[in-house]
């Protein structure tokens, strides 16, 4: 490889890491979010989660019904997080910060990649939390190092997607009311049409085509082949980070078009 | 020190059948205060951005610090700064927290980072304030340190749009100060828009008036001011080639975005 090549690279690698830098200083001055967002994964599990688990109505072959939507919820938590992260960048832009980032010699795409992998660091308590209710819960968990390795860039990735998908989407709305507006009508339909509470085996045929096409429903399944004890992979985990990593790289790539128009 | 730092020729922008900016041909030199005037809605704020590479232009050209605005971006972006009217640090970090990520964006070789964050907040009189966060800071003081942002990778052209805008007499007295010191330490060009016509005659060197997208007026305010006659003052000069003050006109969106930026910094 030339050194023509290696020094944008590096250099690209370099600003993502200073545009995440600049995220995380932001949370290190004010906790209280990281402690608010750990409620939502806790009422599902605790009381969702429970009262399923009780009923037995999902089939969840020879896991437990809560075992089996931990990871889900997981993978829930982390969409969440990252699917409203467009919103900073509306407000940036609404003052001059989005400007003046743009004004700044910063490869495009490190903008983006920065702030969505910023989305994949805070996402990292959301893990922390759902283990911690998972041992409370009694959930087999697997805690084999490569395992736990796997949990951690599993979220890191799935948290970088969404919000790569939320700034795209804040790139071309642009205002706050209307990125609330799609943001609620995404993650339902997201979350529901995914195998994180309910295995995909029982969906309707439509519904199945839709849960593969759906990058949460990879998230998902790779998420649960690695967090829990004797738990098997639909599709191979190599087959979901392909999936989650080929679909990061083309948001990035297409928020790093649109993200000049945040400017006009 | 005639050398010319910024070159415009033509440059147009259009939105849809809208032109915003028409046929805009203009020079600044190196070391020059420049200042764009016009009443809101004129085609300041799209001329600046279209020459800080924030907006390609429809046709037209446009060279600042020698490297052209539509096929060396970013070459020009290496060059200058900008200090946007809308606030562009962020209140949730501290003022050296600010100042360190632009730093590093702007590539300042690491063993040179500290002096210069300390040299720039020396230089804007934040000093005592870099550990604070800065939604606790005052309108000027948030002023100084945007400039001080800007300025970090020492640009040979400094764009501001309304430096001043919704901050009182002292603070845009203590802004000024600092800018005319940027000018003499360094050589920085400044390439401002204003609607204050009392501070264009102050501190700029040349003015331009804009009306309606294009150039109606341009040279030192001595000589517009006697263009018109004897005994005219630049608002005089404003109301002939603009046709109103400057503080009138504007689309509901200018109006309530420096009204928005007036309260942010007040």
């Amino acid at each position: 490889m030339s050194g023509s090549f290696i020094q944008p690279l590096a250099g690209f690698v370099e600003k993502t890491f200073v545009i995440t830098e600049f995220e995380i200083r932001k949370l290190r001055h004010d906790f209280t979010e990281l402690i608010t967002r750990a409620l939502q994964p806790a009422l599902w599990l605790l009381i969702f989660g429970q009262v399923f688990a009780r009923s037995g109505a999902m089939n969840t072959g020879n896991i437990p019904y809560l075992d089996f939507i931990a990871p889900g919820i997981l993978a829930q938590s982390v969409l969440f997080v990252a699917i409203f992260y467009g919103i900073n960048v509306i407000w940036e832009r609404d003052l001059g910060i989005v400007q003046k980032f743009l004004v700044s010699p910063t490869p495009r795409a490190a903008l983006v990649l920065g702030k969505g992998f910023s989305a994949g660091i805070r996402s990292l308590a959301q893990a922390a939390i759902v283990y911690g209710l998972s041992l409370l819960l009694g959930v087999k968990l697997n805690w084999s190092p490569l395992a736990l390795l796997n949990v951690l860039l599993i979220v890191i990735l799935a948290a970088t997607l969404f919000a790569t998908f939320s700034l795209v989407i804040a790139c071309i709305v642009k205002t706050r009311e209307r990125f609330m507006g799609v943001g609620q009508v995404l993650t339902m339909p997201l979350f529901f049409a995914s195998n994180a509470i309910y295995p995909t085996a029982i969906m309707p045929d439509w519904l199945k085509i839709v849960s593969h096409l759906n990058p949460l429903t990879y998230v998902v399944d790779a998420l649960r082949t690695s967090m829990l004890a004797g738990s098997t992979s639909s599709f191979g985990l190599n087959h979901d980070y392909a999936v989650i990593l080929l679909t990061t790289t083309v948001l990035v790539l297409v928020g790093a078009r649109l993200y000049p128009r945040l400017a006009s | 020190m005639n050398e010319t730092v910024l070159e415009a020729t033509a440059l147009t922008r259009r939105f849809g059948t809208f032109t915003a900016v028409d046929a805009l041909t203009l020079s600044v030199n190196a070391g020059e205060v420049f200042g764009l005037l016009g009443s809101n809605g004129a085609g300041k704020t799209t001329t600046i951005k279209m020459l800080t590479t924030l907006l390609p232009p429809s046709s037209g050209e446009a060279r600042v610090a020698g490297f052209s605005i539509t096929t060396q971006a970013v070459d020009v972006r290496r060059a200058i700064g900008y200090v946007p009217q809308a606030v562009s640090v962020d209140g949730s970090l501290t003022g050296y927290e600010n100042l360190l990520i632009f730093a590093k964006l702007y590539d300042l070789p690491r063993g040179e980072q500290q002096t210069r964050i300390k040299e720039a907040l020396e230089f804007m009189g934040l000093t005592a304030d870099g550990g604070r966060l800065v939604n606790q800071y005052s309108g000027g003081m948030v002023r100084r340190l945007e400039i001080a942002q800007s300025t970090l990778h020492r640009p040979r052209v400094l764009f501001l749009d309304e430096p001043t805008v919704g901050l009182d007499p002292i603070a845009r007295d203590a802004v000024w100060k600092h800018l005319v010191d940027l000018k003499t330490n360094y050589g920085t060009t400044l390439f401002l828009t204003t609607h204050y016509l009392e501070e264009a005659e102050s501190h700029c060197d040349r003015i331009a008036i804009m009306h309606l997208g294009k150039i109606a007026a341009l040279g030192t305010c001595k000589e517009l001011e006697t263009s018109l006659g004897d005994n005219h003052t630049l608002n005089d000069v404003f109301v002939h080639y603009a046709g109103s003050a400057p503080d009138a006109g504007g689309t509901f969106r200018d109006v309530s975005a420096e009204r928005a930026t007036a309260q942010r910094l007040g």
